[in-house]
């Protein structure tokens, strides 16, 4: 055995050798973004559950994923080239998820519950489960909150239209302005499958960045006086009414957008089962179970899209920039109503609850609650925060729906 | 059909699109999402008035029947109705309890009983030494 040759075949085998490389470098530097991923969401909790997930998949398929000849390795764990096949509509494969079950990597397996928008729906399934949507029946006003939220969603798509995206492209990005990172994920896989992975990591960041995003705006956009507003407390919600609510959102929104359908039938399906009150196992089952067996799948097979040579590009930057512009006008655009309903009706809503219409649940509410105890400590919040915050789902997945319709 | 209904609106193909068509195509989305939503809540409001009204007979109901069924005995002086919680209705009474520790006390109960805080009814809060 020539023990020297064998030295040099293992060390043009191993990744390192490929470090030297134009695409080689791009790998080493996506392997320290997702590094530096890791420590946001192990050190600074930035939305933990599902960024440890996102940056493990980043790092292992570019640890893995070195490119010769416009073709991945063979060891490859995601082959965006598959994916690739599996969108041309000329090609031999295209919507061929056996071809892809054949020839892809562990990653690729995970990812087709990404791409057939099945991780998302269930992710929302759990959501239903978890959340009480009593607020917002007691106060339907606070429904509006969550539509004028929207606002950094269609400003977005326009910024991203004005920056050379396509309808398809600018439409995926205006939604990380919905703060939902399922609905985002869910818009993305159908329009722009390409810039699911920048898209995905802008919107959970920035959803984990609602703490510092939104205080300055609240505070720039709000008198101290309005900061102030104690507002009564909520009319008592019956058990009947909560679990008729999920019956009449789901036939009327789905009504309205059909492409709705997937998200908000599994929202308002996981809701009935918290209230019906008949079925308490299957809702622990979607709540925790089920939850966490998605998220995993749906952390790691997102982290996969984040192949270093199409990740890394200018494309990128704008759209963390559009992401960013999204979240700021969301907030203001919930806010500007906030005051617009504290002047209709003379004082009584507090216009922070406004900034919770930017979905994101819970933190969006908390953030109204902290700021709004910071003016006046014996102020409550919360409670009348949620239901913006919930509206907030409806609405991000209603202007999903719009833009599924219009460029799906 | 949505598609061709707002690219025969836009008279566009909308992968394609300008900035003006960007604009129209962002406030009607808007409007959208905005008239969904007013028609959702108008929804919620009919069936919550429903519901009132009908809590409101049911309540009128029981008071009736009570007042039949009560024997015509001397006139008590009338109990005080016991006063509903904040999360639903009404104010807690706070007996050397600070705001900002009553509203603790409150979402830990609620938190220990698995139920919302808006489905539970306090009437007072004592420090008890």
């Amino acid at each position: 055995m020539d023990i020297i040759q064998t030295l040099k075949d293992l060390w043009f085998d191993s990744g390192f050798a490929n470090f030297a490389s134009i695409d080689g470098l791009k790998n080493l530097i996506m392997i320290v973004v997702s590094c530096g991923l890791l420590y946001l969401g192990i050190v600074k909790k930035f939305e933990p559950l599902l960024l440890v997930g996102i940056a493990f998949g980043c790092l292992l398929v570019n640890v893995s994923n070195f490119f010769l000849d416009g073709a991945s390795s063979s060891e490859a764990l995601y082959h965006p080239e598959l994916w690739d096949a599996f969108l041309d509509h000329d090609g031999e494969f295209y919507h061929s998820y056996g071809h892809v079950m054949a020839n892809g990597g562990i990653l690729d397996i995970l990812y087709i519950g990404v791409k057939s928008g099945l991780y998302p729906s269930l992710i929302f399934l759990g959501v239903g489960a978890m959340t009480d949507f009593g607020p917002l029946i007691a106060n339907p006003k606070s429904l509006l909150l969550g539509a004028a939220a929207q606002l950094g969603v269609f400003l977005a798509f326009f910024g991203g239209i004005c920056l050379g995206f396509t309808g398809e492209e600018a439409a995926s990005i205006g939604i990380i302005g919905g703060a939902d990172g399922p609905t985002a994920i869910f818009l993305t896989t159908r329009l722009a499958p390409h810039l699911l992975g920048p898209i995905a990591i802008a919107a959970y960041s920035y959803m984990a960045l609602i703490p510092m995003i939104q205080p300055p705006l609240m505070k720039l956009l709000t008198t101290k006086k309005e900061r102030e507003v104690k507002m009564e407390q909520n009319r008592q919600v019956s058990k009947t009414e909560k679990i008729i609510f999920p019956i009449v959102v789901a036939m009327f929104v789905i009504l309205l957008l059909p492409s709705t359908a997937p998200l908000v039938g599994c929202l308002m399906l996981g809701n009935l089962w918290r209230e019906c009150g008949v079925t308490e196992r299957l809702s622990d089952t979607v709540q925790n179970a089920l939850m966490n067996i998605v998220t995993v799948f749906l952390g790691i097979s997102v982290g996969a899209t984040t192949v270093a040579s199409r990740f890394l590009s200018f494309e990128t930057l704008k759209i963390v920039a559009l992401g960013l512009t999204a979240f700021c006008f969301s907030t203001i655009g919930g806010l500007l109503v906030g005051k617009l309903m504290y002047v209709l009706t003379g004082g009584k809503v507090n216009p922070l609850i406004g900034s919770a219409g930017v979905s994101a649940v819970p933190m969006a509410a908390r953030v109204s609650q902290i700021e709004g105890q910071k003016a006046n400590p014996k102020n409550f919040l919360l409670m009348h925060a949620m239901g913006p915050n919930v509206a907030g789902v409806i609405g991000s997945a209603i202007a999903a729906g719009f833009l599924l319709a219009v460029f799906g | 059909m949505m598609y061709s209904y707002v690219s025969s609106m836009l008279g566009t193909t909308l992968t394609d699109l300008s900035i003006g068509e960007a604009a129209k195509t962002a406030v009607f989305g808007y409007m959208v999402d905005f008239g969904g939503i007013v028609i959702l809540m108008i929804v919620l409001f009919c069936t919550g008035a429903f519901f009132k009204s009908r809590d409101a007979k049911a309540n009128a109901r029981k008071k009736e029947e009570a007042q039949k069924s009560a024997p015509v005995a001397a006139p008590t002086a009338p109990v005080a109705e016991a006063k509903l919680a904040p999360g639903s209705a009404g104010h807690v009474k706070l007996n050397n309890v600070s705001d900002k520790d009553a509203a603790m006390i409150m979402a830990i109960v609620a938190d220990k009983m698995q139920t919302p805080l808006n489905e539970l009814h306090f009437i007072s809060i004592r420090e008890v030494k």
